[in-house]
C-alpha cells in the first residue's frame, strides 16, 4: 500500500516514554474557532463589567487616577494575559477551550513551558489584533479606503485560515511554539455486552458472516440502544444467517454479539484477525 | 461460576479496580491539583498509570470491545498529561524564570541585540544629520501629536520647559498608559519577526529616527545633555527592552529563513520559545521603564540625578543579563 501522504484523519500517533501510542485526536478547526469566540465573548464581558465597576467607583470616590491606572493595567492584562495565564494552568486550556473540549499540548510530549505558551499567544497579535485594530483605527478616522480594507482582511484571512492549509491544524502561533491543540475525551467504562453466555446456538455458517468491523458496528448499535436500528440489524442478520425470527431482537443481537466476539477473539489468539466481512 | 466468554470481561474482572482508582485520582488532579491527593494515592499513581497503560496495549491486541479500548485510551491520555504534560507549579516557574531562563534567553540573543542596537544607532545618527542639515525633514519623521510643540521652530525656553517643567497632573496614569502602549508595540515587534524580520527592522529604524530627530531639535539650543539625561532615566531601560524585543523578532525571522542544520519547523520552535521567554522579560522591563518615566522623571529634576539613575539601571541590566554565571546541572 502506498502511503506518501499523511493520513486524512485527525488522529496522530503520540508515543509515551513507556512506548505506548496514545493516538491523540487533534481539535477540528471548527471547534477551535468556537473556543476562540467563546473566549473573546468572555474577555469582552469581563472588560465591560470591569469598566462599569470602575465607572461606578469613579463616580463616588476621589481617587480617579488610581482607577484609571487600574483600568489601563487591567485591560492590558486581560488582552495579553487571558490566554497565557489560563493555558499555563494545570488544564492547559482557556475556559472557552475547556467548554469545547480542547487542550494545548507540546508537540514533543514534554511539559508545556511558559516560553511556548507566551510564543503561541503573542503570535495572535499579528494574526488577528494587528490588522483588525489597524482597520478599526482607520475606520474611525474615516480614512479606510477599499484597498486598505481588503489588505487588512486578506492579511487576517491568511493567518486565520492558516490552520486549514496544514494537516496538523497548526496556527502560526502553534508552529512557532511547538504546540498543538488536541481534543480532551472523557468516556465512561460502558456496560459489559458479553457478560453472560449466549442462550441461542448459532451455526458455524452464521458466525462466519462477519469480521471485526461489523462486530464493532454491532457493538455501537447495542450500546446506542435505538429500537428501530436494533430491529433492522436483527432482521438483516437473521436473513443472512437463515434463522427464524423468535420475537426478541435485542436478546438475539446480544447473543449473536457474544458468540461472534468469542469466535473472532479465538482467531486473534492464533494470529488470525479478520478485519471485515470481505476478508477471508 | 463459569469463566467469562470474551477477553473484555476477563480483563475487566482482573483490572477494573485499578482503572477506576486511576480515574478517580486523575479526576481529582484535573479538578483541583496534585496536592489534593494523599500520600498513598501519590505513591500508587505511577504504578496505576503503568498498569493502565499496559492494559491498553493488551486490550488493543486481544479485545474487540471498542468501548473498552476507547475508555482505556482516554484514561491513559488524561493520566499522561497529568503526569508529564502539566507545567510545574507557578512558584517554581517564576523562580526558574528570574534565576535562569530570562538572563539566559537574553544572553543567547546577544548577536541579534547587537544588530538591533547598530540598526537603531545608525538610524538615529542619520536622522540627526539630516535634520541638522534641513529642518523640514523633522516633520517627515515625527507627527505633530508626538512632537507636541517640540519642533525645530520652538524657542529654547519652551524646549527647556518640556524637559524640566512641572507637569504632575495624571502622572501615574500617563506612566500606566506608556507601559501598556510600549508593551503592545514590543509584542508586535516580536510577532512581526515571523515575516522574515523585515517589519521588526523597520520598527527599530523608526525608533532610531525619532531619537535622532529630537536630538537634532534640542542640541542647537544647548540642551543636548539635558535631553540625554531626560531620556536616560527611563530610556536606558526602555530602549534596551525595545532592542531585545527586536532581537527576539530577528531570531524568529532568521530561524525561519535560515534554519541551518535543523528542519525549518524545529528551528522555528527553538527560536520561538527562546524569544518568547525574552519577550516576557521585555514586558517586565517596560513596566520598570514606565514607572521610571511616569514617576521618576517628573520628581527627579536635575540632569545629574537623571543620568545617574539611567546609568545605574543600564549597568544593572547589563550585569543581570551578561555576567557569566554558574551553569547548574538542570
Amino acid at each position: 500500500m502506498r502511503r506518501n501522504r499523511a493520513p486524512r484523519t485527525r488522529v496522530r500517533s503520540f508515543v509515551t516514554p513507556e512506548g505506548v501510542d496514545l493516538r491523540l485526536e487533534l481539535g477540528s478547526a471548527g471547534a477551535r474557532a468556537g473556543a476562540f469566540m467563546l473566549d473573546t465573548v468572555m474577555i469582552l464581558v469581563v472588560l465591560v463589567l470591569g469598566t462599569l465597576a470602575i465607572l461606578w467607583l469613579l463616580s463616588g470616590a476621589r481617587q480617579g487616577e488610581l482607577l484609571m491606572i487600574l483600568w489601563l493595567l487591567g485591560a492590558f492584562t486581560l488582552r495579553n494575559g487571558w490566554f497565557i495565564l489560563w493555558e499555563l494552568g494545570g488544564r492547559g486550556a482557556t475556559p472557552g477551550k475547556r467548554m469545547v473540549g480542547l487542550r494545548v499540548v507540546a508537540r514533543d510530549g514534554g511539559r508545556l513551558t511558559g516560553g511556548a505558551v507566551v510564543a503561541r499567544n503573542a503570535m495572535r497579535e499579528i494574526e488577528l489584533f494587528l490588522p483588525l485594530s489597524f482597520l478599526a483605527q482607520r475606520g474611525a478616522e474615516g480614512s479606510a479606503d477599499t484597498a486598505m480594507t481588503i489588505f487588512a482582511l486578506s492579511w487576517s484571512g491568511l493567518f486565520l485560515f492558516f490552520p486549514l492549509f496544514n494537516r496538523d491544524r497548526l496556527r502560526v502561533g502553534d508552529l512557532v511554539a511547538g504546540t498543538w491543540v488536541v481534543q480532551t475525551v472523557k468516556a465512561q467504562l460502558g456496560a459489559e455486552l458479553a457478560a453472560e453466555r449466549p442462550r441461542r446456538h448459532f451455526p458455524e455458517a452464521a458466525l462466519d458472516l462477519y469480521g471485526v468491523y461489523e462486530l464493532q458496528t454491532l457493538e455501537g448499535v447495542l450500546r446506542g440502544g435505538q429500537a428501530d436500528s436494533v430491529a433492522t440489524v436483527a432482521s438483516i442478520i437473521r436473513r443472512k444467517a437463515g434463522m427464524a425470527d423468535d420475537g426478541d431482537d435485542l436478546g438475539f443481537l446480544n447473543d449473536y454479539y457474544a458468540a461472534l466476539c468469542a469466535r473472532l477473539e479465538r482467531g486473534l489468539m492464533v494470529g488470525r484477525r479478520r478485519e471485515d466481512k470481505y476478508a477471508r | 461460576m463459569t469463566a467469562p466468554l470474551v477477553n473484555a470481561s476477563r480483563f475487566r474482572q482482573a483490572h477494573a479496580a485499578d482503572w477506576e482508582r486511576l480515574e478517580r485520582l486523575v479526576g481529582l488532579m484535573e479538578r483541583r491539583s496534585i496536592r489534593a491527593l494523599g500520600d498513598d494515592d501519590l505513591l500508587a499513581l505511577p504504578l496505576l498509570y503503568r498498569t493502565t497503560l499496559s492494559s491498553l496495549s493488551v486490550a488493543r491486541e486481544t479485545s474487540l470491545d471498542r468501548a473498552l479500548v476507547a475508555y482505556l485510551e482516554q484514561l491513559c491520555t488524561r493520566a499522561y498529561f497529568q503526569l508529564y504534560g502539566v507545567p510545574s507549579s507557578a512558584w517554581t516557574q517564576i523562580k526558574a524564570f528570574f534565576a535562569r531562563e530570562w538572563p539566559r534567553a537574553v544572553q543567547a540573543l546577544w548577536r541579534e541585540t547587537l544588530a538591533a542596537f547598530v540598526l537603531t544607532a545608525v538610524a538615529a545618527v542619520a536622522a540627526y544629520l539630516l535634520i541638522r542639515d534641513d529642518p523640514t525633514w523633522f516633520y517627515a519623521v515625527i507627527d505633530e501629536g508626538l512632537a507636541n510643540g517640540r519642533d525645530p521652530s520652538a524657542s529654547a525656553a519652551k524646549l527647556r520647559e518640556s524637559l524640566y517643567g512641572k507637569q504632575d497632573d495624571m502622572l501615574a496614569t500617563f506612566a500606566a498608559y506608556l507601559f501598556t502602549h510600549n508593551s503592545q508595540v514590543a509584542i508586535f515587534a516580536f510577532a512581526l519577526g515571523f515575516a522574515f524580520a523585515v517589519p521588526t527592522a523597520m520598527l527599530l529604524v523608526y525608533t532610531g529616527l525619532m531619537l535622532g530627530a529630537f536630538f537634532a531639535v534640542f542640541v542647537p539650543h544647548g540642551l543636548g545633555a539635558g535631553l540625554a539625561a531626560w531620556l536616560a532615566i527611563h530610556g536606558t531601560t526602555e530602549i534596551f527592552a525595545i532592542l531585545i524585543a527586536g532581537a527576539a523578532g530577528f531570531r524568529i525571522g532568521t530561524a525561519i529563513a535560515f534554519p541551518g542544520r535543523l528542519s525549518r519547523m524545529d528551528a522555528a520552535v527553538a527560536a520561538g520559545r527562546l524569544a518568547a521567554t525574552a519577550m516576557l522579560g521585555v514586558v517586565l522591563m517596560l513596566l520598570v521603564a514606565g514607572l521610571l518615566e511616569g514617576i521618576g522623571r517628573q520628581t527627579v529634576r536635575t540632569d545629574e540625578f537623571r543620568a545617574l539613575i539611567g546609568a545605574a539601571m543600564l549597568m544593572g541590566w547589563l550585569a543581570y543579563f551578561y555576567l557569566p554565571r554558574r551553569r547548574d546541572a538542570a
